[in-house]
């Protein structure tokens, strides 16, 4: 696969938050704002890339057996590097995104990413693959983000939109909103694509976790 | 002391609760929310781990972090001992209780890429807690996961049998609206205390 073609396929074929439904925590708890969202999308895109880059690199030294554990290590220190670097620079953006910015350690995109691509593939192409599912999580954030600012805010990137003529539906930027609009956002694009999400986000998720709860019970 | 457990017990469980209005731990709510019964042993399981990781963490944190003053590795130390902790618990209940273990084993393993976990773990850390009122708010905060995880999977369990629902809806986007209703309903909990 080529590298544009492995881009491409973290922003459309695979997009990470509307068609694998991983990293739901984040898409819905800080996409309050436009911005916020952009700050989420770029913060996971560059512990993304690092940790693709990294675990290909190393795919040859770690032993199978503490494969997860080594992974988490190493996402955990890019991790720990954004952090440092949003409180420096943009103390404002850390302090919207509060917990979130630490929990991007246990975002099932980075570990799933690792485990499903990075582990096998070049380091190049690792680093597509990182490019693209940020991108493609980064645009799925604005994209909901965005339309809940105009809606419970009647804002978009803090400009305001309709002055006090309308008053915005408060409900769309609190939790319910949140919900209502990823809800939405995943039917919407069920509508545009062949194949349907109707499976949960665990399911889909090639994080080594066990989370496929059915298939497990059906084990026993 | 009692009035404070019980406003921060009101508090953890319904007006911060932490999946519908906190967004912790969205994953496994809707991906283990299919069955009642399933629903039930994981949010045990969860209480159970989160009451002990708080205790752990807080112990590092305050032992071992604060010590030798490397508070910035919080992130990977908790993390790492959020899954050595679960990889013990398993064995642990594995060696000494089978029932325990055959009750919550198959649902240990999930909890380790929870997020609710290590963000309680934070949480204790931020607000400044002491070890007691660390370990009950982590009981608390797995109490509240597992009340809205059993809700939701009783609403799940009688949408998936009778209603009509558009053919781009099904499945995971429903669950996101409903989940929505839910939450909007615990929003109605705002202001119970001050």
């Amino acid at each position: 696969m080529s590298m544009l073609k492995i881009i491409k396929n973290g922003i459309v074929d695979e997009n990470p938050t509307t068609r694998l439904v991983l990293g739901t925590c984040p898409t819905l708890a800080v996409t309050t704002s436009a911005v916020n969202g952009l700050g989420m999308g770029i913060s996971t895109m560059a512990v993304l890339i690092g940790s693709n880059v990294v675990i290909s690199l190393l795919r040859r030294f770690i032993p199978d057996k503490v494969r997860i554990p080594a992974y988490i290590t190493v996402i955990a220190a890019f991790v720990t590097i954004v952090q440092l670097l949003l409180k420096a620079y943009v103390p404002s953006i850390d302090k919207a995104l509060g917990i979130f910015i630490p929990l991007i350690v246990v975002n099932c995109i980075i570990l799933a990413r690792a485990e499903a691509f990075a582990s096998k593939r070049s380091v190049v192409d690792s680093a597509a693959d990182g490019v693209g599912m940020g991108i493609g999580f980064t645009v799925m954030l604005i994209i909901m983000g965005g339309a809940r600012e105009i809606l419970g805010n009647g804002s978009i990137f803090g400009i305001g939109l309709y002055g006090s003529a309308i008053s915005p539906a408060l409900a769309m930027i609190l939790p319910p909103g949140g919900f209502l609009a990823f809800g939405i956002l995943i039917g919407v694009v069920n509508v545009f694509s062949k194949k349907k999400i109707t499976v949960i986000g665990c399911d889909a998720c090639g994080a080594p976790c066990q989370g496929k709860d059915d298939s497990r019970e059906g084990e026993k | 002391m009692i009035e404070q457990i019980v406003t921060s017990f009101l508090a953890a469980i319904l007006i911060e609760n932490f999946v519908l209005v906190r967004f912790l731990g969205i994953c496994p709510f809707l991906g283990v929310s299919k069955k009642l019964e399933t629903a039930g042993g994981m949010g045990i399981a969860v209480i159970f781990v989160m009451a002990i990781a708080s205790a752990f963490t807080w112990l590092i944190q305050k032992y071992i972090l604060e010590f030798f003053n490397v508070e910035y590795l919080q992130t990977i130390v908790f993390i790492l001992v959020i899954a050595a902790l679960v990889q013990f618990v398993e064995m642990v209940i594995k060696k000494t209780s089978r029932a325990l273990y055959n009750a919550l084993g198959v649902y240990l393993p999930l909890i380790t890429t929870n997020c609710a976990i290590l963000a309680v773990c934070i949480i204790n850390i931020q607000k400044g807690f002491d070890i007691i009122n660390a370990v009950l708010y982590g009981t608390f905060a797995g109490m509240g996961f597992t009340l809205a995880l059993v809700l939701f999977a009783g609403i799940r369990e009688r949408m998936d049998l009778f209603s009509s629902i558009p053919e781009n809806l099904k499945g995971f986007p429903i669950s996101l609206i409903s989940a929505s209703l839910v939450s909007l309903a615990f929003l109605g909990f705002q202001g119970l205390i001050k």
